[in-house]
C-alpha cells in the first residue's frame, strides 16, 4: 500500500479516528435520550471553557505525559512495559521519604530530590523486570503485569503498617507542610483557582523535549531505536542488547515515577493508597495513540486530559449519562484510535493517490 | 547511469491475434512518483516459454500483477487469445486461464496437497465430492506433465521444490493456459530448478504458455524460446533467446558492457592479520558447528571458505566477527586474541581492525527502518559526536561519501532501507564495512539476491581491498564465486576444514567430494559425525556448480 504522506500520517489519520470515536459515541448518548451535541458541548467547556476545569485537564494531562512516556521510552527498545502504574507507586515512596525527611523546607529546595528520589525509586522497580528479560529472558510483558501487583501489595504494606502516623483513620502517611509541597499554578496564575495543576506541569513539557532529544539526537537513542526495530542488527553493531534492555527499563520507571511527583508531592502532598488510579495504564493508551513520539504523547495525553475532567463534568451536569458511559467513550476513543487505529488508513490512501496517479508524477 | 534513453521496440504482432496467448499494449503503471512500466509493449506467443529478465525494480514484477490483476494499469490494454480485456483481480484473470506461480508460496502448511489445490476452488459446501473429483483430475495432471506428487502428503512436510509443484498443480487445475512463474528457481537447489525446467518443456509441449520472470540468465538460456529484457520501466527489446547470449542479455539489463569473470592479478599475502586456532563454536542450541577450526589469513589475500551451506561456516563468519561467543579456541586480529564474552563483542571486534559484511543483510547488517544515513553509521555510531548527543550532520556526510563512492541508488540519505534494491542494499553495507580501513575484512555471501551490474562492481571491490594489503576471509555458498575471487580455498565439511585447495588448479568434482566430506585427505573425519542434512553427493555437486544467486529479495 502506498504510505500516506507524514502529515497525514501524523495529524489527519489521529483525527479521523477521533472523530470517528466520538461519532460512534455520539449514537450511544443519544440512545438513551439524550442529546449527544449538548453532551460534547459539556465535555469541551468543562475540559477547556473555564480555569479551573482547564486547570484540571493540564493536572491529568501531566499524569498522562508521564505515564505515556515511560511506555514509549520502553517501546522504542522493542520493549512492552506495561508497569508505569506500579513504577508510579512506587517511586511515590521515594517522593514521600525525602518529603516527609525534609519537611519544613522550602520546595524549590525538595522539588528537585523528589524528582530524582521519585525517579530512582521508579528507575529500581522497573530495573528488576528489565533485568529478568536481559539475562533470564523472562517476558517483560509478564513481569511487568505482575510487578504492578506486587507493587499494590508492597505499598498497601508500607502505608498501613509503616508510614500511616498514630491516631490518623485513613491509609495515608503523614502530611507535606505547605511550604514543602510542589506549588500549585493557582498560586501565581488566577486563572487556575481550585485546580491542582502544579509546577510538575511544567517538567513534563520539559520531558517531552528531552525524550525527543533522547531518542532522536543522541548515540544512545540510536542504540536504542536500532535494538527495538531488530535486536540482531543491533548485536551486530555491537551494541549490548543486555544493557540496553535494563537501562531503557529503568529510565521507563524513573518517567513513570513523575506520576508521584505530580500527586505526591503536588496535590495530596502525601502518600495515599492507590494514589496512581489508573494514571499508568491510561499511559499505554496514550504511548500507542502518540505512536510513541512525544508530539503524538502530548497531544494524545492532552486529550485524555480532556476525557477525563470533561467526562467528570459531563456526569455531573447530565445526569442522564452515568459515569459508565463516559468510561464507554473514552474505550471507544482507545478502540478508534489505538486497536483499530489503521482502518481508515486504506481509504484515506486511496482517496489520495487515485487522482494522483492519474495526473501522474506529483 | 547512462543518461540514454532506449528506444522503445515496437514490435509489430504481424503473426495473427490467435498466435498469441498474452499481448499487452502500451501499458503503462506509477506509484506515485515512480513510473513502474513505461509504455510496455509485450507479445507472448501461445505454447511457448517466454522469458522476462532485467534487474531489480525494472518492473518486471508490477507488469506481472498488472496482468494477474493484481494491479490495475493505468493505461494500456490487455489482450487475452486476442481479445481485450480489463482485468480487475486474479479470479478474472483465472477465469481468463491465467495463473501465476509467486515467488512466496501461498499454500497453508498444515494441509494436505490435494485440500490446498481446493482451496477456494470447491464445487459445493461438502469437500469430499470435490475433493475426490480434484484426486483424479491431479492423477491426469502428474501423468500428463510430470508433476507427481502425493496428494495426501501435508504441505508443511514437503520441500519447497515439492511446494512449488503444489502451486503449478494449482493453477493447473484452475485451468491455467498461461503461467506465470515469479522468480521460481531463487528458492530451489539446482537440482531443484532443473526438475522444474523438465516439468516446463513438458507443460510448453503440452501447448500451454509460459511467462518467466528471472534475473538468471542460465536460466533464461536454458529453458526459454524468447526473451524479453526491461530496465528501469521501460521494455528495451524482445529477441529469440537462439539470437543471443548472456553478456548480450547483461548488456541489455544493465545498460552497458558487463564482465561476467573476475579480472585480478596476483595476490602478494604478506603478515598474518586474521588467526583461528582451534575455534570450537556452538549453535544456539548448544550443538557444536565449528569443531575446532585453524586457519590464517594473511595481508593481500582472499581466502575463500567452501561448503554446502550449513556446515558451519554462519557460526564460524559470526564467532569472529564477535557476534558470537566461541566455546574454546582463539582468534587473533592484528596478532591480539579478541576477547568476546558478553553481547557486544561485535564493538570489540571492530575496534581491532575488523569489519564485517553479514551474511545476511536483511536480518543482520541493515536495520530497515532506518533511513539510509543510519544505516550508513551502524555498528560505527560511537564515532559520531564526542558527548552523547549524535553527530548527525557528520553521519549524514558519511553517508552521502558512500552512496557517492559506491554509486548506491538512488542517492537519498532519510529514504527508508527497506526501499532500496537488494543489490543497493549491499553497496551499502560494502561501503560502511570498506571504507572504515579495516585491516581485516569478513564478508559473507557478498552477492546473494544482488543484481548482475551490482555483482561486478562489489567483485572488484573485493580485489581492490585485497590489493590494498588487507586480509579477506570469504564465505559464500556459490562455487564459482569462491573459485574466482580466492587465493586460496578452504573447504569446510561438518564444521571442520577438510582440506585446501588452489583456485587455479582446484577441480571442481574434486572440490564437491570433498564438500561432502567424501573425500578426505588431510583430515580423518570421525565415522558419525556427518551432518543429518547429509545429502547424496551427485546432488551436491549439482546444486554447488552453476552461477546461482538466490534472489531471495528481488524487486
Amino acid at each position: 500500500m502506498t504510505p500516506l504522506p507524514r502529515w497525514a500520517d501524523v495529524v489527519l489519520l489521529p483525527l479521523l479516528n477521533v472523530t470517528l470515536a466520538f461519532l460512534v459515541g455520539g449514537l450511544i448518548v443519544l440512545s438513551v435520550g439524550q442529546n449527544p451535541l449538548q453532551a460534547v458541548g459539556i465535555m469541551l467547556y468543562g475540559a477547556f471553557g473555564y480555569g479551573s476545569g482547564f486547570g484540571y485537564t493540564l493536572y491529568y494531562t501531566t499524569d498522562f505525559i508521564f505515564a505515556g512516556l515511560a511506555v514509549s521510552l520502553a517501546y522504542h527498545a522493542g520493549l512492552f512495559n506495561i508497569g508505569p502504574e506500579g513504577q508510579a507507586y512506587v517511586g511515590g515512596l521515594g517522593v514521600i521519604l525525602i518529603g516527609l525527611a525534609l519537611n519544613g523546607m522550602h520546595w524549590a529546595l525538595v522539588f528537585p530530590l523528589m524528582i530524582i528520589c521519585g525517579a530512582l525509586f521508579g528507575a529500581a522497580w522497573a530495573f528488576i523486570p528489565g533485568y529478568l528479560q536481559a539475562k533470564r529472558g523472562s517476558h517483560v510483558v509478564i513481569t511487568t503485569i505482575m510487578f504492578n501487583f506486587i507493587a499494590v501489595s508492597m505499598m498497601g504494606f508500607i502505608i498501613s503498617r509503616i508510614l500511616k502516623p498514630e491516631g490518623v483513620n485513613s491509609d495515608e502517611s503523614a502530611p507535606l507542610e505547605a511550604i514543602t509541597r510542589v506549588p500549585q499554578l493557582r498560586g501565581f496564575i488566577e486563572l487556575f483557582r481550585n485546580s491542582p495543576v502544579n509546577l510538575t506541569f511544567f517538567l513534563a513539557i520539559a520531558a517531552l523535549f528531552f525524550v525527543y532529544w533522547l531518542i532522536w539526537r543522541t548515540k544512545f537513542g540510536y542504540s536504542v531505536r536500532a535494538l527495538g526495530n531488530n535486536p540482531v542488527a543491533a548485536n551486530y553493531a555491537g551494541i549490548s542488547n543486555q544493557k540496553m534492555i535494563m537501562i531503557i527499563m529503568a529510565l521507563a520507571g524513573a518517567f513513570a515515577a513523575m506520576v508521584a511527583v505530580n500527586n505526591v508531592g503536588g496535590v495530596q502532598g502525601r502518600l495515599i493508597l492507590n494514589f496512581v488510579n489508573g494514571a499508568g495504564f491510561v499511559g499505554i493508551a496514550v504511548a500507542f495513540m502518540g505512536k510513541g513520539h512525544p508530539i503524538g504523547v502530548g497531544l494524545s495525553a492532552l486529550l485524555f486530559g480532556m476525557l477525563y475532567q470533561g467526562g467528570q463534568e459531563l456526569a455531573f451536569q447530565m445526569p442522564g449519562i452515568t459515569r459508565e458511559m463516559i468510561v464507554t467513550i473514552q474505550a471507544l476513543v482507545i478502540l478508534f484510535t489505538g486497536a483499530m487505529g489503521d482502518m481508515m488508513r486504506g481509504p484515506l490512501s486511496r482517496m489520495f493517490f487515485q487522482p494522483d496517479a492519474t495526473a501522474g508524477d506529483k | 547511469m547512462t543518461g540514454l534513453n532506449p528506444t522503445n521496440e515496437q514490435r509489430s504482432s504481424g503473426a495473427a491475434a490467435s498466435a498469441l496467448a498474452i499481448e499487452l499494449v502500451g501499458i503503462n503503471k506509477h506509484f506515485g512518483p515512480v513510473h513502474a512500466n513505461k509504455d510496455i509493449h509485450l507479445a507472448v506467443k501461445r505454447g511457448t516459454v517466454h522469458g522476462i529478465v532485467g534487474e531489480n525494480g525494472a518492473g518486471k514484477s508490477t507488469l506481472m500483477s498488472i496482468l494477474y490483476g493484481f494491479y490495475t494499469a493505468d493505461s494500456g490494454t490487455i489482450l487475452v487469445d486476442g481479445v481485450a480485456h480489463e482485468i480487475t483481480d486474479s479470479r478474472h484473470a483465472l477465469a481468463l486461464g491465467i495463473g501465476m506461480v509467486h515467488q512466496h508460496f501461498m499454500l497453508v502448511d498444515n494441509f494436505t496437497v490435494l485440500e490446498n489445490v481446493v482451496l477456494g476452488a470447491e464445487d459445493s459446501a461438502l469437500l469430499t465430492p470435490t475433493l475426490n473429483r480434484a484426486r483424479g483430475h491431479l492423477k491426469d495432471l502428474a501423468r500428463d506433465y510430470g508433476l507427481d506428487i502425493d496428494p495426501d502428503a501435508i504441505v508443511g512436510n514437503l520441500s519447497v521444490g515439492q511446494q512449488q509443484r503444489v502451486e503449478i498443480l494449482k493453477a493447473l487445475y484452475r485451468g491455467a493456459e498461461t503461467l506465470i512463474l515469479d522468480e521460481p528457481t531463487g528458492v530451489l537447489t539446482p537440482a531443484e530448478a532443473d526438475h522444474l525446467f523438465r516439468i516446463l518443456g513438458k507443460l510448453r509441449a503440452e501447448g500451454k504458455t509460459i511467462i518467466l520472470i528471472t534475473h538468471k540468465l542460465r536460466e533464461i538460456m536454458a529453458i526459454t524460446d524468447e526473451v524479453s529484457v526491461m530496465r528501469q520501466g521501460e521494455m528495451v527489446e524482445t529477441l529469440p533467446t537462439a539470437d543471443t547470449s548472456p553478456e548480450h542479455l547483461a548488456e541489455l539489463m544493465v545498460g552497458r558492457r558487463v564482465l561476467l569473470r573476475v579480472e585480478k592479478g596476483a595476490a602478494k599475502p604478506g603478515k598474518v592479520l586474521l588467526e583461528v586456532e582451534n575455534l570450537v563454536v556452538t549453535d544456539d542450541f548448544g550443538t557444536p558447528r565449528v569443531k575446532g577450526v585453524n586457519f590464517q589469513v594473511r595481508a593481500g589475500e582472499i581466502v575463500g571458505i567452501a561448503g554446502v551451506a550449513g556446515n558451519g561456516q554462519s557460526e564460524l563468519l559470526e564467532s569472529i566477527a564477535g557476534m558470537r561467543d566461541q566455546k574454546s579456541g582463539t582468534i587473533r586480529v592484528n596478532g591480539n586474541p579478541l576477547s568476546l564474552e558478553g553481547d557486544d563483542g561485535a564493538a570489540r571486534a571492530r575496534k581491532a581492525g575488523l569489519a564485517h559484511v553479514p551474511e545476511d543483510r536483511l536480518r543482520m547488517g541493515l536495520i530497515t527502518n532506518f533511513a539510509a544515513w543510519e544505516n550508513a553509521i551502524l555498528g560505527y555510531q560511537g564515532k559520531y559526536g564526542d558527548g552523547p548527543a549524535l553527530d548527525i550532520a557528520k553521519a549524514r556526510a558519511t553517508a552521502q561519501d558512500y552512496m557517492k563512492k559506491f554509486d548506491v541508488r538512488p542517492a537519498a540519505l532519510d529514504l527508508k532501507t527497506a526501499n532500496f534494491s537488494g543489490g543497493n542494499q549491499q553497496k551499502l553495507v560494502l561501503a560502511r564495512e570498506m571504507e572504515r580501513d579495516p585491516d581485516v575484512l569478513v564478508v559473507g555471501q557478498p552477492t546473494r539476491g544482488v543484481d548482475i551490474g551490482a555483482i561486478e562492481f562489489i567483485h572488484n571491490q573485493i580485489i581492490k581491498m585485497r590489493d590494498a594489503g588487507k586480509a579477506i576471509l570469504l564465505v559464500s555458498v556459490e562455487l564459482d564465486e569462491i573459485r574466482s575471487l580466492s587465493d586460496r580455498i578452504l573447504v569446510i565439511f561438518d564444521g571442520q576444514i577438510v582440506g585446501e585447495a588452489d583456485p587455479a588448479t582446484a577441480d571442481e568434482t574434486e572440490l564437491g567430494l570433498r564438500m561432502t566430506g567424501s573425500h578426505t585427505d588431510n583430515v580423518v573425519t570421525e565415522p558419525g559425525t556427518l551432518p543429518e542434512h547429509e545429502t547424496p553427493v551427485q546432488q551436491t555437486l549439482v546444486e554447488m556448480s552453476p552461477k546461482d544467486n538466490s534472489g531471495r529479495d528481488t524487486n
